[in-house]
């Protein structure tokens, strides 16, 4: 494989599954506590919660990067704070990179968990009260296990579009080998660079296996999921 | 062990405002047209509807008084729902399912309590299948014996048959009757089918309208004039009979009942089992005299106790057959030829009798 690809793609690579990795995994319990939020409440400023839970899917990138860059950066008071009482940088860091991605992809989380907590078939939750299970027992007992399907769908996707992320990560964190350069910084640059289509061309051509690929995957996943759950085939 | 339930609750332009009773062991029904509130006082017993005003008592602990401001949340209440879609957790197999409630209970059931239910319900051979592999009439089952496995202080049973097919029904019908005879809870039936209520149930509450219009025995219920030709739709009366004997060349069985005999097809049972039938009123023909040559086996001689008009065109005459009542339907025209009279003598020709088939205690 090494003969396919250069040390500079490979470490790209790399980072990207790490940061995409991360992102979704840290994303995954506020996307899910957001989503029965949405699914299983009413509350004043419901409408606006949605609002803001949606927002990364409609703002620019770019915008988002500059929001953190003004949040997070190291004399920003948030940036500073977190900096000198814990040491925890995220400008020019991986890390930034991960908080990046995992706000943009935080919306595809909410929304496929989100679905699957609606699709519940009705009544279970009453039926479950009645033979004694309390609201955190329902939570583990009922609705966690039937919501796997949208789970597993929402992270494999949050995933794919993980790997796709610029616009914020540039903004944000920079562009710097081996620290923030993932594979959408690397084709950038290779771009920039004189000589640099081929590895413009392969980097791409991985992109666009790795996007369907996660999809298929999801798909197939979720699919066994409700099979798992007994939910059989989602009609549609 | 008994419960008290009084409640008043408003939902939209509706109004439910009942007050009634149910003890054990036994199957009370709650009987009445679909809309009449039926459902909406299961939900408020088993704490999954919070009603206006009232208070309900199961098993001398209060469970809800509006007044004290006491609402016990549905998962301490330790009571048994059977909801009429059964609800069984399609993620877990049905062993899991039975056990769901057990394991959240106190007092939790041994394994001999746990394979007595499963042995009561014929679900040996299904404890490891999804619940998306069971028939309807087996997914009820299984909502019954998770239902039981909680070890409920009283279990309410919402038409628990009403999504089934006649076949189906059959089929269930004789673990429900295990089960009143075995179970020592209160058993609250709710019910808008006569065929189902006659079977199972010992007690009747009406619910007409969101309030309940009669309560008592289900013999004394069903012999009430009020009731069969008022708002509670009855469509006839429930009795006992036992059988006196078996017709083995006409495959008849011969039943006692109030000092006269009946004959129906025959019948699984001993000679002196006690049975439980319903005759409708509608089945019930009224002659004068004995009469001669018609195809009608059963017979028998009457007194008219009371007359009553009913809807449109008819009439329901309360008879009294030795110690029993009847309530025959018949036209008005009719009882005006006829000439009836309260204390009149006559002869009630029943064209066909319903057996409960169950032995009363």
């Amino acid at each position: 494989m090494h003969g396919f690809l250069t040390a500079a793609e490979w470490e790209a690579l790399a980072l990207s599954f790490r940061v995409a990795s991360i992102a979704v995994l840290c994303g995954l319990p506020f996307a899910f506590f957001a989503a029965l939020l949405l699914a299983r409440t009413q509350f004043r400023g419901k409408a606006l919660v949605d609002g803001l839970v949606h927002l990364p899917l409609i703002l620019p990138p770019v915008a988002i990067g500059y929001l953190l860059l003004v949040s997070f950066g190291t004399r920003a008071p948030l940036g500073a704070f977190l900096y000198e009482t814990f040491g925890i940088r995220f400008v020019f860091s991986w890390t930034g990179a991960v908080l990046a991605s995992a706000l943009l992809t935080f919306p595809f989380q909410v929304r496929a968990i989100r679905l699957a907590l609606e699709s519940e078939p009705a009544g279970l939750k009453e039926a479950a009260q009645a033979l004694g299970a309390n609201r955190w027992d329902r939570l583990w007992s009922l609705h966690l296990p039937l919501a796997t399907p949208g789970i597993i769908a929402g992270m494999v996707t949050a995933f794919a579009a993980c790997l796709g992320e610029f616009g914020a990560i540039i903004t944000f964190v920079s562009n710097i080998p081996g620290e923030t350069r993932t594979i959408p910084l690397a084709i950038y640059t290779a771009i920039q660079s004189p000589g640099g289509e081929m590895m413009a061309a392969r980097l791409s051509a991985l992109s666009i296996a790795l996007a369907l690929g996660g999809l298929l995957l999801a798909e197939f996943l979720a699919r066994r999921a409700r099979e798992a759950t007994g939910q059989g085939p989602l009609s549609r | 062990m008994s419960a008290d339930i009084s409640l008043r609750h408003r939902q939209g332009d509706f109004t439910l405002d009942a007050a009634f009773g149910f003890s054990g062991p036994g199957v009370t029904a709650l009987f009445g047209p679909s809309g009449a509130g039926k459902s909406t006082i299961l939900h408020a017993i088993a704490g999954l509807v919070r009603p206006d005003a009232g208070r309900i008592t199961v098993d001398g602990e209060t469970l809800f008084d509006s007044e004290r401001n006491i609402f016990v949340p549905a998962h301490n209440r330790r009571v048994g729902i059977v909801f009429q879609d059964a609800r069984l957790f399609p993620h877990l197999n049905v062993k899991a399912n039975l056990l769901y409630g057990a394991k959240r209970a106190k007092e939790k059931p041994g394994d001999n309590e746990t394979a007595s239910v499963i042995a009561l319900l014929g679900l040996e051979t299904l404890l490891a299948r999804q619940p998306r592999h069971l028939s309807g009439g087996e997914r009820s089952r299984v909502a019954l014996g998770r239902a039981l496995l909680m070890r409920p202080r009283a279990l309410l049973l919402d038409e628990p048959l009403s999504a089934l097919d006649a076949a189906r029904k059959s089929e269930i019908l004789p673990y429900f009757e295990r089960l009143r005879d075995e179970s020592r809870i209160p058993i609250l039936y709710v019910s808008h089918s006569m065929d189902e209520v006659a079977r199972l149930a010992d007690r009747i509450a009406i619910l007409n309208a969101g309030r309940i219009v009669a309560e008592g025995s289900l013999f004394d219920v069903t012999a009430n004039l009020d009731l069969i030709g008022g708002g509670a739709q009855l469509p006839g009366t429930v009795l006992e009979a036992s059988i006196a004997g078996h017709d083995a060349a006409h495959d008849m069985s011969e039943l006692a009942f109030g000092g006269e005999r009946l004959f129906v097809p025959a019948l699984g049972k001993p000679a002196g089992a006690r049975i439980r039938i319903r005759i409708d009123a509608q089945d019930v023909m009224l002659a004068l005299t004995r009469p001669e040559g018609i195809s009608a086996n059963n017979v028998l001689a009457a007194m008219v106790l009371e007359l009553r008009p009913g809807n449109g065109a008819y009439e329901d005459v309360l008879l009294a057959i030795g110690d029993m009542r009847l309530v025959a339907r018949i036209t008005r025209k009719s009882a005006a030829r006829l000439n009836l009279t309260p204390g009149l003598s006559l002869f009630a020709v029943i064209k066909s009798v319903t057996v409960g088939g169950r032995d009363p205690r």
